[in-house]
């Protein structure tokens, strides 16, 4: 028997949250075809954390890289979680906006370049404070502006998740991406526990916080599009269907009118459960996707 | 935040690649390394961990006992212990030899 059938396919697959955010962006792109663009010897670091006795980074963990997938063209902005939570700051943000800003301009001159983000990411960087907040409404013009050239997908890997303003980033998005390690929410749990009480929210229960932010729900409650397993080169099949796919019927955030008769239709006289909020949410929840 | 800086004139070897590696998270770092213009290697480090120069110093000196590259180094540092430093760097010039 060859160890290729003995080994399970989870222990050989290559992992994609364990891979760095230069390494993510290089795996989805077509070989040979990436170019990094402001990159780490550059040195374009943010000028605001060595003041406050911060190391800074080189490329203020984001990551940019324009090239192509599936044979057309495409700009991935890969966050660096691992660099402060992978949270947006004056540079890292107009990093950001620069990349679809120009994805924009290349897609209304006729060369349609989608954009994927890869967002690990905590939401703003409180050490920049407003320049932080500021890049957040940056970064959504310029998305707004291209989404309605070329489709934006988000991949939420984990294991930081995406959080905060970024969060708003990703529902802006054509399409999202998660794994079942992902999360995704507007506040972290700790923030939840933090501003109103352990009986609201207890960051410490990972059942219930995967329960409610984990990548399986959001697929479920169709605020995302796809759950991916954490292998590269499924996510990389992702990305590729999607881009190949271009712009969606309606973007998720153009339906206001479903969500919210979709909350409407809530009973909330009692605690909601995440389970049966799958099946009470809507069962027909395939149309109120970005599909 | 400390600046430190070393010199290596004996690492006079030409070196034409670039390396990027590590990541600026709690207890590791970031290397840049490439070929250094004055045909010398150079060393600059940024750490948030101050007074540890003699450590930083000790562990370039190791290194360069072994490695002749003529360098430019750049290093932000979120207090990697010596071992992890060692190991960015060995990892640098793995990169750049290949």
């Amino acid at each position: 028997m060859s160890t290729t059938s003995v080994v399970p396919e989870f222990v050989r697959r290559t992992s994609f949250i364990e891979l760095d955010a230069r390494f993510r962006a290089e795996m989805l792109m077509d070989a040979g075809t990436g170019r990094e663009l402001v990159g780490p010897f550059e040195r374009i670091e943010s000028p605001w954390l060595p003041e406050q006795g911060i190391a800074p980074q080189s490329d203020d963990g984001c990551v940019v890289i324009k090239g192509q997938i599936g044979g057309k063209p495409a700009v991935v902005v890969a966050l660096e979680g691992g660099f402060q939570a992978g949270s947006m700051g004056e540079v890292s943000g107009a990093k950001m906006t620069a990349a679809l800003d120009l994805a924009a301009r290349d897609s209304q001159n006729g060369k349609k370049t989608a954009a994927v983000l890869l967002l690990e990411t905590g939401g703003v960087r409180l050490q920049e404070a407003n320049l932080g907040l500021a890049v957040i409404a940056e970064v959504i013009g310029s998305l707004l502006v291209l989404r309605q050239h070329a489709p934006i997908i988000t991949v939420i890997a984990g294991t930081v998740g995406c959080f905060g303003g970024m969060s708003l980033v990703a529902e802006l998005s054509s399409y999202v991406v998660m794994t079942p390690e992902a999360r995704l929410g507007l506040n972290g749990a700790e923030v939840i526990e933090q501003e109103s009480g352990i009986e609201e929210f207890d960051s410490t229960d990972r059942a219930l916080i995967w329960a409610i932010n984990g990548g399986e729900q959001r697929v479920e409650m169709g605020l995302a599009d796809e759950l991916v397993e954490d292998n590269a080169a499924k996510i990389a099949v992702a990305v590729r269907k999607y881009v190949q796919a271009g712009l969606p019927r309606a973007h998720r955030s153009q339906q206001v009118e479903l969500y919210r008769e979709r909350i409407d239709a809530l009973d909330v006289s009692q605690q909601i459960d995440p389970l049966s909020l799958r099946s009470s949410w809507d069962t027909a929840k395939k149309s109120g996707g970005a599909r | 935040m400390e600046h430190l800086k070393f010199d290596y004139p004996s690492a006079k070897r030409r070196v034409t690649k670039k390396a990027h590696v590590g990541v600026v998270g709690s207890g590791d770092m970031e290397v840049l390394m490439q070929p250094s213009e004055t045909g010398a290697a150079h060393v600059s480090v940024q750490t948030s961990v101050n007074g540890f120069t003699q450590s930083w110093k000790a562990v370039m000196d190791s290194f360069f006992a072994r490695y002749d590259g003529a360098v430019s180094i750049h290093i932000n540092d979120a207090g990697a212990t010596p071992g992890i430093v060692m190991l960015r760097l060995e990892q640098a010039a793995e990169v750049i030899e290949q």
